[in-house]
This record gives structure tokens, sequence and C-alpha cells, in this order.
């Protein structure tokens, strides 16, 4: 999806208004492999771009969350607390995992960087 | 004494140690090159850390090899030297009976203690279900939901209480508010765990506060700043063995958002309220007086209960269910990413292994009795006690108690134990005043009468007699156990002595051990467990002294102990050795907390970060982080060795702040680093200690020392090349080695009968730099080693060197075409360990190294290593004590592998449907209804002629990792679940 912007950390990020929807990428969810736990910071937490704020466990590593802007969380995904297999099988749809109101966007990278990151 | 004569020919112990004989030595020098075991040595070692002929390498403090005869008579004339008798001692080690099916079908069988921790889950289902059974059990009788597979002893397990009720609780304090009665080895081991990492240890005694607060109130008799703590530990019953409920203390933590533990007696559990009936988080004790020999202290099989929701909090192993591929429950390691060797420096325990032998021993003590056998024998125990305590009447100390009775004998505590030890019997010396008395389940009404008459006369109450009944009731009625426990049909099936013989080869049935066939596990050592070196364990002289038993009657144990230390020592060009740490992780932060205690000596308080190579294993910067350490990641170059570049600017970066380097060596991708000397000394140009990582001490026996190339401290994994066995994940022994300047700081214990460490005159700080909660560790498991040592000699040791790594660059260069060696060192050799590359595999084939993992088990093989230290690997450590044969066996199965995955390149095979993808493959599976794969059945689970002979057939198909993660069951499935 060409609308998304990416961080260096594999997130994806879809601004709407004022309020960026946060996930991991393809990428990222392929790398940690069958995802089985996700804990997300709770509605009302405020973030700081950059910081840890979540966890994200495979069988066979952890991963974790980083905030991609300044803000405050609207919501975490529940739908992906309950089954986080939706990492996996639809990381930038239903697998989504906060919504973050911010006042300030950082730079973000386009499709083009992002695929060339993991290009390796 | 005259010379003895040599071993005569088949006598020599390490000809029977190593596998390789004369011809297939060469036949291997051969096919690697090379026209010696000393030329292929010489080429592999590096030259500046070989020892040199003529310099000082350590033998001439090993004794010449003994045949095992001569062992078993050295260690007979050892075992003369130790007095048994009867402990009354308690303080956490109790008598007890080991049944002698689990003795001889569990302790004594190679099906059991052979196997590894069970990685490969589909081959390790017989474990995997006994540790349910133990995890069942446990949190069964600690009234909580879930227990993991057990911990390594009930002290480092109160301390993990301690650090889990950290990081779950709400408070913001950093205080831990402890009960004063708790066993004097776990408050050391809390005092110098606590100091490490910046917590506050507040001890009260919190069963006089809330006896004076007033009975039957709620009220603790504290007031809000003693209660402004993360958590609160209480021993139930206490250490002086009294019985009180802590239920409003710990509702009073809990409502500040504290964190409630407990450690709990199994056995007293059966008659009195559980933990989690009274509010506890956690709970945590010793399985030991559930049939494991006392053993001088070990090893037993600690353990954790969490209330739901603490989960994911839980340290070490837990074993879980979840289903295989044909849809059939099967068992599994579970929530994996939660163990510390993953979490590396974000860890926040330091127990990586188990003790799994202990904990199956112990859980099928419970099968065996099942619920009212387990009740019948706390009746009796708690009856005992209770006679003892009513013939002594007002002398006693506490009213409520399970099986330990405090008597108040002012001023003659100790005369009344020496009068008792004349009669064979230990009882605990509290103070001049105070004597203390544990009735277990092996004390006779004799004994009670005896330790009645004793102190009754030494009372000047000479009419003092056991009365037939006891008029007291020891077990308030408050605290009186009404709910049921091991409901399980499997702790009600089991309790004739037939039927607990077949489920043991039930189990045992199921499970992949050395004694089917080579487990070729990287970083692990897999090497024979001879039946010499584990003969001596169950002898009694060694397993059955209480570990605080008085010096006189334990000279044999302690003269073992200093022998093997020094041995050790010798070996590794070490000063001193202490064998208190039980596993590599411990030893590791014994290591390190040493070199925190060093640096803080010399007033070098700002010492605190540690460095350490990307490729280290995990354990490293969990156990320098619980040293209270900073981590600083030093990078490595392609070919896998330290980044030089990058380790000195990591250095000048944080100078004078450089408390230690850790290093393994050989290197975790097995191979002799080239620049070891020159990164040793930077790190002590930069006043910072060098701890090397001996995981992989069996590539250098007799050809390298550690403290010859810049070691300051190490441990050693006796589990790994000292043949200590691997007991399906547990027992391990990781003694820590350091030289001299570093003594003072080596583990002691507050208890210990003698100091064997020679520390140049320091003194010990109170909390004695203990990292176990007894003396020397394990010593019961320590003839195994011992025995190893004296059946090689130094000759022995250095060719099972040389015939390791011979046998791992013959497989690596045997498979070189089939799966590329990802990592050598110089002259292209490796060194007793190799790794092959699969991901170019899975470019080309799709094929995976879970693939091949699983398809070995269909050749009849355990996995190598998978994906460590490099993702999408496997790691192949042979070791000397493989044949030829199976050598070449295990061979021909890769190369049978890699054509099988060759075919599904080439179409023959689609990707999801191929004998790789769908390996293993069960008896079910290739007989019970239609075959409908590409491939016929023969192809399935005959792949190669032989295994129709004799084959292993794995009990269950591919186990789903991710659906156990996701529905977390972690105690006996209801038996229709098998249906």
């Amino acid at each position: 999806m060409s609308d998304l912007k990416y961080t260096a950390e594999h997130e994806w990020v879809a601004v709407d208004g004022d309020v960026a929807t946060v996930g991991i990428t393809a990428y990222a969810a392929d790398k940690l492999g069958d995802v089985v736990y996700v804990d997300l910071p709770a509605a009302g937490s405020s973030l700081a771009s950059g910081a840890i704020v979540g966890e994200i466990e495979s069988t066979k590593s952890v991963g974790e969350l980083f905030a991609p802007v300044d803000g405050e969380v609207v919501e975490a995904n529940q739908a992906v607390i309950d089954d986080p297999s939706l990492v996996n099988s639809d990381p930038t749809g239903a697998g989504w995992m906060i919504r973050v109101r911010f006042t300030e966007l950082p730079t973000l990278l386009s499709a083009e960087e992002y695929a060339a990151l993991t290009a390796e | 004494m005259s010379a003895a004569p040599g071993p005569r020919l088949g006598e020599l112990f390490a000809d029977r140690h190593i596998g390789l004989d004369r011809a297939a030595e060469q036949h291997m020098l051969d096919a690697v090159g090379y026209a010696s075991v000393d030329a292929l040595m010489d080429a592999a070692v590096p030259s500046g850390i070989r020892l040199q002929p003529g310099e000082n390498d350590g033998t001439a403090a090993l004794p010449p090899a003994a045949t095992e005869r001569e062992a078993l008579a050295e260690l007979r004339a050892l075992a003369d030297r130790n007095t048994v008798r009867r402990s009354m001692i308690g303080l956490g080690y109790y008598g007890t009976v080991t049944p002698s099916v689990i003795q001889r079908n569990v302790l004594e069988n190679p099906s059991w203690y052979t196997a590894y921790t069970p990685y490969q889950p589909e081959i390790s289902q017989g474990r995997l279900e006994a540790l349910i059974n133990f995890q069942t059990m446990v949190a069964d009788l600690t009234g909580l939901t879930t227990a993991n597979a057990s911990m390594l002893d009930e002290s480092t397990a109160v301390v993990e209480g301690m650090l889990l009720a950290r990081r779950a609780s709400k408070s913001a304090s950093t205080a831990f508010l402890v009960d004063a009665d708790v066993l004097p080895q776990t408050r050391a081991l809390l005092q110098h765990r606590a100091e490490a990492v910046g917590i506050e240890l507040r001890f009260a005694d919190l069963a006089d506060a809330a006896a004076a607060a007033g009975d039957g109130s709620s009220a603790t008799g504290l007031d809000d700043a003693d209660l402004d703590v993360f958590g609160v530990f209480v021993q139930y019953p206490g250490a002086s063995g009294r019985l009180w409920n802590p239920s409003a203390v710990f509702a009073a933590v809990k409502e500040r958002g504290g964190i409630a533990v407990a450690a709990a007696d199994l056995l007293a559990q059966t008659l009195v309220a559980a933990p989690g009936e009274l509010g506890a988080d956690v709970a945590v004790g010793s399985s030991q007086r559930f049939g494991v020999p006392m053993g001088f202290g070990g090893p037993h099989a600690g353990f954790m209960a969490v209330r739901a929701g603490l989960e994911r909090q839980l340290p070490g192993r837990l074993v879980g269910v979840s289903l295989d591929a044909a849809g059939h429950p099967a068992y599994r390691l579970s929530l994996q990413t939660r163990e510390q060797h993953i979490r590396r420096e974000k860890a926040t325990s330091n127990i990586c292994t188990a003790q799994v032998l202990l904990a199956v021993m112990a859980s099928m003590y419970a099968v065996y009795h099942g619920p009212a056998g387990l009740k019948r024998i706390a009746h009796r125990v708690n009856r005992t006690a209770t006679r003892l305590a009513d013939a002594l009447g007002d002398a006693v100390v506490h009213g409520s108690f399970f099986d330990t009775v405090q008597v108040h004998v002012p001023g003659i505590a100790h005369r009344v134990a020496a009068d008792l030890r004349d009669l064979d019997i230990l009882v605990h010396v509290v103070d001049d005043l105070t004597l203390q008395v544990s009735v277990d389940e092996t004390t006779t009404d004799a004994e009670a009468t005896t330790v009645a008459r004793v102190i009754g006369a030494a009372l000047g109450r000479p009419e003092v007699a056991l009365p037939v009944k006891a008029a007291l009731v020891s077990v308030p009625a408050e605290l009186v156990r009404t709910s049921e426990y091991l409901t399980h049909p499997v702790f009600d099936t089991h309790h004739s002595e037939t039927g607990m013989m077949r489920y043991l080869k039930h189990l045992a049935d199921k499970d992949y051990a050395l004694d089917r066939g080579m487990i070729p596990l990287g970083s692990c050592t897999m090497k024979l467990n001879a039946a010499t070196e584990m003969a001596a364990v169950t002898w009694p002289e060694f397993a059955d002294l209480h570990p605080f038993a008085p010096e006189a009657d334990v000279h044999g144990s302690l003269e073992l102990i200093e022998q093997l230390q020094s041995w050790l020592a010798a070996v590794t060009g070490y000063d001193r050795v202490s064998l208190q740490p039980n596993a590599g992780s411990q030893g590791e932060l014994a290591g390190l907390l040493a070199i925190r205690g060093y640096h803080l000596s010399r007033g070098d308080a700002q010492r605190t970060i540690c460095l350490i190579p990307s490729s280290a294993h995990g354990t490293n910067a969990a156990s320098a982080v619980l040293a209270g350490m900073r981590v600083v990641v030093v990078a490595c170059t392609e070919t896998g060795d330290v980044d030089l570049d990058d380790l000195r600017a990591k250095i000048a970066q944080h100078a004078d702040e450089i408390a230690a380097l850790m290093i393994t060596y050989p290197s975790t991708h097995g191979v002799y680093e080239h620049e070891v000397r020159a990164i040793t000394d930077a790190v002590h140009a930069a006043g910072g200690q060098v701890y090397v990582d001996g995981a992989n001490l069996n590539a250098l026996l007799g050809y390298a020392r550690f403290g010859d190339f810049g070691g300051d401290v190490s441990h050693l994994n006796l589990h790994k090349t000292f043949c200590i066995p691997h007991g399906g994940g547990g027992p391990g022994v990781g003694p820590v080695a350091a030289k001299a300047h570093l003594a003072p700081f080596l583990p002691g214990h507050p208890l210990q009968q003698r100091d064997t460490i020679d520390r140049g005159g320091a003194s010990l700080p109170d909390h004695h730099n203990i990292v176990s909660a007894a003396p020397y560790g394990s010593p019961s498991i320590l003839p195994i080693s011992w025995s190893y040592v004296r059946m090689m000699g130094a000759d022995g040791l250095k060719r099972a060197t040389g015939a390791a790594v011979l046998a791992a660059n013959y497989v690596a260069v045997r498979l070189r075409d089939a799966f590329p060696v990802l990592y050598a060192g110089d002259n292209g050799l490796v060194a007793h360990e190799c790794i092959l590359d699969l991901r170019p595999l899975r470019e080309a084939t799709g094929i995976t190294v879970d693939d091949v993992a699983k398809r070995l088990i269909d050749y009849g093989f355990h996995a190598p290593t998978m994906s460590f230290p490099v993702a999408g690997t496997l790691m192949v450590e042979p070791t000397e004590s493989e044949d030829l044969a199976e050598l070449d066996r295990f061979v021909e199965a890769m190369i049978a592998i890699r054509a099988e995955a060759d075919a599904v390149a080439a179409g023959e095979w689609s990707k999801d449907d191929n004998p790789l993808v769908n390996a293993p493959h069960s008896a079910e599976s290739a007989i019970v209804g239609e075959w409908t794969h590409p491939y016929d059945r023969e192809r399935a689970v005959y792949p190669v002629h032989s295994l129709i002979a004799g084959k292993y057939w794995p009990p269950v198909r591919r186990i789903d990792q991710a659906y156990g993660d996701r529905n977390l069951v972690c105690a006996c499935p209801p038996v229709e679940a098998f249906a």
C-alpha cells in the first residue's frame, strides 16, 4: 500500500488527520515468525517517539514496538491482542497495533525507501 | 607405596570413553588431510595459545589414569570416610525414601539421565509428560494456577520470586519485605543478590508482629511505611518450624500494589492450607523430600508456581500442551521467548536450564504414592513431631508446626546435640539456648524416643517419654487444608510396582536419549556418561548426607570436592575453583559478581560495563545484568571473530568504566579465534577483567588453558566437558574458576563445614558471596566428574580433545559439498563443532532448518542445534565418544536429506507435500487411513534400509509451536483429550 509510511524499526504508519495507525510490516512479521503474543500500551498512555512501548512475541523471538510519533494512544487493537496470528495473516490490515493522536509527524520513510532498506 | 603398574591392555578407560579406534582415527585423518592428530591440532589451535612442550600444563597435579575398578575402589575409600547419621537437621533438607522402582528406572536409567533438554519436543514426549505431571503436582499442592518445570534450588527460587515481584509489582518502592523466620541460606542469598541489583531488603518478624496486633484480626502489626514495598516473602512454615497464617500481611502488601511470595513445603501442603489459598501470588520451594536423596546438598528440583495472570513472568522452563500435525495433543516447551537466553540483556532471571531428572523423580514419587499416600506420609511425620512436642511440654518454643519442633534448652544446646550425635542422630543447634528437630518420612519411633529421652534428661526431666498418641494439635484449625489436590487420574493409576515400572518404560520409550544414538547438539557436548562414573551417585555415604552435617562426618566428600577443585584449576590454568554454582548461568553470575566485588574492593565502583561480543550466548548478557552491570555489545566480523577495531573503540569510549569482557573460547561459532590474546590484553590494559565462558572447553583441554591466555575467571560446565549427564534438561554443575586475586570474592556459604577455597587470608562478607542454597552446590553428582578425570588422566583428557576436534572436522569435510560450513579458523579447520549453513538450501528449495531437523528423526537421529548461534543453521558437535560407524550413519543421513531437498527443488515432489515438510512420520501416519502423498510409505518411515532392523518411532507428528503459545495449557490435560 503506497499511502503507508514506514520507519527503520519495521513499522508502518497510516495517517488520517491527527491520528496515526501503527503496525509492523510484513517483512518484520515474516522475520519474527508465528506471533503468539502482543503487549500494547493502553488507551490514554502518552508516547515519546522512539521509545519502546510494546512487545511482539513469536515462538522464537521477541520484537519490540517503538513509538513512531509523540502522542497519546487512542486505541490499542483488542482483536490482535486476542488473536495475535492476525499480525502474520494481515500485518497491514487487521493486524494493526495502536492508533495514536499526534501533534507533529516526524519524517518517515516512503514505501520505496523502506523497500530499499529491507533489500539488504 | 610402590609405583602402581600402568593399566593392562584393554583396561584403559580412555579407550572405552573415546569412540575411535586407531583404524577409525586414521581413516578420518585421511579424510581431513592430516597425518596425525598432533598435526591436525597444530594446524587448528593457534600457536599463540598452545601449551608448549616443557611449559607447566597443570598435568603434574593430576594422578595417572586409574582403571575403572581402581577408581571405584578409591571412591569406596572416600565414601568410607563419611559417616551417615540420621539427620533431623531440617532447614530445607529432609530424609526421604526413594522408591526403588524410581531409583532403578529413572535415576539409574540412561534412557532418563542421558537425554537432553526437550528442544525437539517430538522426540521428548516422555519426559515432557513427566514434567507436566510435576507442574500439575506443584500447582495443585501450592494452590496456584501455573507452575514451571523446576528451579535450581529453593533459595535461588526465592531470589527469582523477589525479582518476579519487582517486575510484576505496581508499587514504585525498591524495598522487599522478608519475614525473619527464613532459612539461613535463603537469607544470605537474598542479601547477596539484592545488593547487586539495587533492592533494599527489610527483615521483620512478621509472625510476632501479627500476633502482637491481636488475634483473629486481620491486622499485620505493621505501619504504612513498613508496607511500602514491592513485595513480601514468607517462609511457610517458618525456618523454625513455626506455622502461622500470613494472609493478613499478604493482603496488606497486595493492597498497596505489591506481590506476595511464599516458600512452601510440598509434604506439609497435603495437610495445611495452600499459599495460594492464603493469598500468595507466587509460591516457591524444593521438591527434595519427594524421593530425592539429600546428597549433601543437591541436586534437587526447586519449584515456582504463580497465580493466573503472572504466567508470562515465570522464569525458567515451562511445559505446555499443543497439537501435532495429526491433531493429537502433544507436549512442548511453552513461551520460550520468556527465557533469559532469548532476552539477553533484557533478561530478568538467572535460570536458563532446569533440574529435569530430579523433577521427574519427585513427580513420580507423587504418581507412585498418589494423594492419599502422600497424605498418609505427611500425617505420620506430623504425628511423630507432635508426639515429640507433647513429650517435651513447655520446653517447646512454637505450638503450631508441621514437622519441626524447636526446643528451649538454655545453655546446653551444643551439649545435647553432641549427645544425640553420639547416638547417630543429628539435630540443628539454633543457638546455645535452642535446638531444632525435624521429623521426616524416615524417622522411626525409636529415633523420636531417643530424641525425647536425651533432651528430657538434659532438662532434668528423666520421666520424659514419647506418648503413643499426642494430646496436642499442631496444625491450627484455620490452617487445615480442606481443598483437594492431585485429582488427575495419573496420580491414581500407577500405584503397584509393576504399574510404575511399566509407566516409566512407556514414557522412556517415547524419548530419544544417548542410549539410542548420537545427539550431535552443538554447544552441548553430549558425550558418554559412563556407567562407572554414575555408580557412586546412589551410594548412601554420598546420597544420604545432610548439607549441614558436622564436618567430622563428611571428610570423604570434602576431600573429593577439594581434589576435584584442584584438578579443575590445574587443567584450566586457574588458581581456585568453587563448585557451588548449580548451572552454567549461575557460574557466570558467580564469576561476574566476583569481578564486581573485586572492583568495589579497589574503590572502582564506576566499573560497571560488561563488554560482550554479539556472537555470545544470550545467557552472558543476562548474567551481566543480574550482576549489576551494563552490557555493551562488541561487533563481530563477517568471519565470526570479535571485531578488534570495534573492541578498541568501545574500550576507548568507556575507558575506566570497563568492568569486564565476556568471551567464549573457542567462540560460539565453533572456531579457535586467532586474536584472543590481543583481545584479553586490550581489556587488561584498560583495567578490566576477562571472563572466559568455558562452554566450549571440550575443544581445549590439554592443548591450551584459559588462565594462560588472559582469563581471570571462567565457569566450566561439568555437564558438558566433565561427563555429568544432562538428565533431560538438568542437573547441571557450573563451577567457577579464577585467578588468586579473585579468590576472596568466590562463593562461600554461612553454613559451610569448611572453606575449601584458599582466599589468601581475606574474610568473606556476611552474605558470603553465596550463589546457591548448598555450600558445595550439587555434591552427590560430583563423583561423576571426579571419576572422569581420575580415569582419563592428563593423557586421556588430551586424547579426548583431539578426538572431538577430529570428529567435528571429519563431519565438516564429509558434509561440505551438501551443506556449506559457515565459519572456520586457521587452515580452514573448525574446533569441536561446525555450523552447517542451511540458508542457501532454503533459498534454493524452500526447505527449512526445521524440516531437516524433523526429517532427521525419521532417519533415527536427534537433530543438531537449530538456529544457534546463527538463525537458519545447524550446529553439529559429535564429541569424542561417537564411533566412526555412527558418524558415517549421520553423514549419510544428512546427504540423503540433501538429495530429498533437491528432489523438491526439481519438482519431483511439491513444496507442500514431501518427506521433509511432513516429517517426522509417526507409525500412525504411515499406517492409518489412505496414503495420499507423492512419495511412498517406505520412503516416509524407512528412508534407509537398515532402519528396518531397528527404528525409533516418534510418538507424535510435527508439533504446532504457535498453537501451544497462543492457547497456553501447562497442566495435565484431561484423559479424554487423548481419545
